[in-house]
């Protein structure tokens, strides 16, 4: 079977699940040199509904475009981390903010303060897409921290490359302090 | 059957923009249209695309005026297209209608979102496959075509523009939200490398010339206002000189002319792909974003041991008759996926006649179909 | 006279004489009239044939293209302004006027008129208003007087009607005249304006219908008509001077509204400018309140 790598950033409206499916895309596809199809699932508010980004990235040309099953989510909400919770490849991994999402469901997690270090880099809580782009540049096998800094200095907003590069850098700093310790720790399923 | 170029190109781009990538580069340069989702992003990168290149966008009061200023501007020889989702492709029916009478070429991009009515605005669908091809009143022939990728979005609209420009018809190209808003790398081939179609205009002397007279492709050239050949161009009934007319004589000609031009030139108009049906017993007819599914459907079918095959519709209408028929030797079974409750599943039904068993896969909840839902449906699949 | 084409010879120089006669209209019907106007006006202006597009909708006042050997065009019930819009916008240096009836331009075609107006596209548009229905006989129209009977109002018609002309000139149409199918050398130079009119012009037409407004309505025939119109009209210049009380139960006819402002060609030209040089369009802030306090709506 074809080997895809496939991502989910699932959350509300406004908290840049989309641009970051986008720079994550964009790093893999046009500077890490890989196949990717990414989508959107959204309501029909622009602010405030539920809202998520997909991304597949495979070494070879990708048919069906949406996930089968998830190598990383990262979920910014407790309801889009539940859901989500039953499409986790048994290697997945869920890049979560504690703040965040406090109910952590089965599987691998890797527990990052998203918000906390956007806030802390940036000084701008929106950021912390920015941070999880970071981290993911440390954990996901088919993109590199440079192409994710090209992707997402190609996407920010003029006056905002810096606090994107910064953004950047604590996520993937915080991503290298736990890297060792992957697979992290496994949470308790609740029959344990 | 390839899903693209050997490397990963350089560029990531969305259905919608590629879409509107392929209206300039086939020479597009009138764009009316009226904002609804998820068709928006093609409006949007055509008012910053076409004024660059000297064109037009202007953002009408409804999806009937947008048509009907498209018309306009093509009787005036500018390309010219639209595009929305349902609910405006419903308003723009009228207009259809009006292009295909009056032989008027023109492209109008429907994204295929949840119906009935309102609907489901940002989920995808593929309810309006039949209304593609019977929405306008009166019997008519049209061409309907469906992208399964990025690039298709881009080629498709290329082609759409050709082969409307080429039997002055209007072409749908129906495009569904997963499609339309889906992102991919693609690389979008020179301007110089595009292959692009212009109306035939006619070449006699003006006071020669007879606007609809039947010509043995069946298709008359086209005067364009403004440039000498003064005419009448109406919605109702005409003769062949567009004067309206009543008589037995010239409207049954005009009526079969209208789909000679069309059924004439099937094997021009027609596209569609297989993938691994050399030996298939079953086949999966699938379409736009569905048939990436199937493709997924196909590969792990074939992992299993299963002999499937999968055939792409590109052309949706006229139906590609020819292509079922081809697969009917082989395959005892048909499969076929779709985002609504079974519109293409009855035309391949009425060319199977029975040859075949025609399993309908139907999914209306919004998503797209997943591969493994196609596979329930075949035989010997255990998951 | 010297240089003065005559009648006849304007005939065969404009109309499809050869196919289409005779024409569909009722005696006493005022589309000719205005389809007479037109010839004069063009030929007056001295536009090529070739230039001119004649675009109308359905109805009775939509059969006076298929005369006229223009590029014409016969569109959709109501739509025709959405397609003399795509035309001009395609090919401006095209002189586009667009002939409507009543029902067509306000009802069906509500919508289209007041953008057109707003849009300031730079097209004529004559509304032949007769007050009902003709062609598919007799059926109230949004300009039914109050009262007055119709084929679908046969106990009396209790909506109240549009006015056309206000209608438009509220919506933003930089010319707007009215006159009736009696004034005829009135309506020959009010269209002459319109169309040379830069900006989206329209001339309201008052007219009338023999053959079913009048026989509803105990009106008599077209020349009872023409008489009433006669007795009603008052000349713009006129009703300046004349008491509120004395107008009552008269209409104005002549240039109600004539103002300069930019079409919709002239303003796109600005778009096409910024989008060819490819530096984005800036906002400076002390323009964005200057735009908002001139935004007309307030």
């Amino acid at each position: 079977m074809t080997a895809r790598y496939e991502v989910r950033f699932s959350g509300t409206g406004g908290q840049g699940v989309v641009l970051a499916g986008i720079i994550l895309a964009e790093a893999a596809g046009l500077h890490g040199g890989q196949y990717v199809v990414q989508t959107v699932s959204y309501g029909p508010q622009v602010r405030g509904g539920m809202s998520s980004a997909e991304v597949v990235i495979s070494e070879r040309p990708i048919d069906y475009p949406k996930p089968i099953r998830l190598d990383l989510l990262v979920p910014f909400t407790q309801e889009a981390c539940h859901q989500a919770a039953g499409l986790m490849k048994e290697d997945g991994i869920i890049l979560l903010d504690p703040d965040l999402v406090s109910e952590t469901p089965e599987g691998w997690v890797a527990s990052v303060p998203l918000t906390r270090l956007a806030v802390e880099a940036t000084g701008r809580v929106q950021m912390a897409n920015i941070v999880a782009l970071g981290a993911i540049s440390r954990l996901c096998p088919l993109v590199d921290e440079a192409s994710m800094l090209d992707a997402a200095k190609g996407r920010a907003p003029k006056g905002l490359f810096e606090a994107f590069e910064r953004a950047l850098e604590a996520g993937g700093r915080f991503a290298e302090e736990i890297r060792g310790k992957i697979p992290f720790e496994k949470a308790p399923t609740p029959e344990d | 059957m390839k899903m693209r170029a050997e490397e990963p190109a350089k560029k990531l781009m969305q259905g919608n923009e590629a879409c509107a990538e392929g209206a300039i580069a086939a020479g597009c340069r009138f764009y009316a249209g009226y904002p609804i989702t998820p068709s928006s992003e093609i409006a949007e990168v055509l008012s910053y695309r076409l004024p660059a290149v000297g064109g037009t966008f202007i953002q009408m009061e409804d999806e009937i005026a947008s048509l009907g200023a498209v018309i306009g501007a093509s009787l005036a020889g500018a390309k010219a297209m639209t595009a929305t989702s349902g609910p405006g492709f419903s308003l723009m029916q009228e207009h259809i209608g009006f292009a295909c009478m009056a032989e008027v070429p023109c492209v109008v991009v429907n994204v295929m979102r949840g119906g009935p009515s309102t609907g489901l605005p940002t989920l995808p669908a593929q309810g309006d496959v039949q209304q593609a091809r019977w929405g306008t009143h009166g019997d008519h022939p049209i061409i309907v075509l469906t992208p399964w990728s990025v690039r298709e979005c881009f080629d498709l609209t290329v082609r759409a523009f050709n082969l409307s420009e080429k039997y002055r018809t209007p072409v749908i190209l129906l495009m569904d939200e997963v499609v339309g808003h889906m992102r991919e790398n693609v690389e979008l081939p020179n301007p110089e490398e595009v292959e692009v179609l212009d109306r035939v205009k006619p070449t006699v002397p003006p006071e020669w010339y007879i606007p609809y007279e039947d010509t043995p492709f069946g298709v008359p050239p086209m005067g364009i206002f403004g440039e000498g050949y003064r005419y009448h161009v109406t919605g109702l009934l005409h003769d062949v000189r567009g004067f309206p007319t009543l008589r037995e004589d010239e409207i049954e000609p005009f009526m079969r002319r209208l789909f000679r031009k069309i059924w004439a030139h099937l094997n021009d108009i027609q596209q569609w792909e297989t993938y691994l049906m050399e030996d298939a017993e079953t086949a999966i007819v699938a379409y736009g974003s569905v048939a990436r599914s199937a493709m997924r459907a196909v590969v792990e079918a074939r992992e299993v041991g299963l002999r499937m095959g999968l055939l792409r519709l590109i052309t949706l209408w006229p139906f590609c008759r020819k292509a079922v028929e081809s697969i009917l030797d082989g395959c005892k079974t048909l499969i076929v996926p779709e985002m609504n409750l079974g519109q293409i599943s009855r035309e391949v039904k009425r060319v199977a006649q029975g040859r075949a068993q025609v399993r309908t896969v139907s999914r209306v909840l919004g998503r797209l179909i997943k591969p493994e839902e196609i596979l329930e449906a075949v035989e010997g699949w255990k998951a | 006279m010297e240089g003065m084409k005559s009648g006849r010879s304007l005939i065969y120089q404009y109309l499809r004489h050869d196919k289409k006669f005779p024409h569909v209209w009722c005696p006493g019907c005022g589309n000719g009239i205005l389809l007479g106007s037109l010839i004069r006006t063009v030929h007056k202006l001295g536009y090529p044939k070739d230039d001119i597009v004649l675009v109308s909708g359905i109805g009775c006042a939509g059969r006076l293209p298929v005369y006229v050997d223009f590029n014409t065009l016969h569109t959709t019930h109501g739509r025709a302004l959405t397609f003399a819009t795509g035309i001009k916008l395609a090919k401006p240096h095209l002189k586009v006027i667009v002939v409507m009836g009543d029902g067509d331009a306000t009802a069906i075609g509500g919508n289209h008129l007041i953008h057109a107006a707003r849009r300031n596209v730079n097209l004529t548009a004559v509304v032949m208003n007769n007050s009902i229905y003709g062609m598919t006989g007799g059926q109230y129209s949004p300009t039914t007087p109050y009262g007055l009977k119709a084929s679908t109002a046969p106990h009396g018609h209790v909506e109240h009607g549009f006015n056309i002309s206000r209608l438009v000139e509220a919506a933003g149409a930089a010319f707007v005249a009215r006159c009736t199918v009696y004034h005829v050398p009135l309506m020959d130079r009010l269209l002459t304006q319109a169309v040379e009119k830069q900006g989206f012009a329209i001339l309201e037409v008052l007219s009338h219908c023999p053959t079913h407004f009048n026989k509803m309505n105990l009106l008599g025939g077209a020349v009872d008509s023409m008489r009433w119109m006669k007795e009603h009209a008052v000349p713009v210049e006129k009703a300046k001077r004349m008491a509120p009380e004395a107008l009552k139960g008269k209409f104005r006819i002549g240039v109600l509204v004539d103002r300069d402002i930019p079409d919709y060609q002239t303003e796109y030209e600005q778009v096409r400018r910024r989008a060819k040089e490819a530096a984005p369009y800036k906002l400076d802030p002390q323009e964005i309140s200057k735009m908002l306090e001139s935004h007309q709506i307030y």
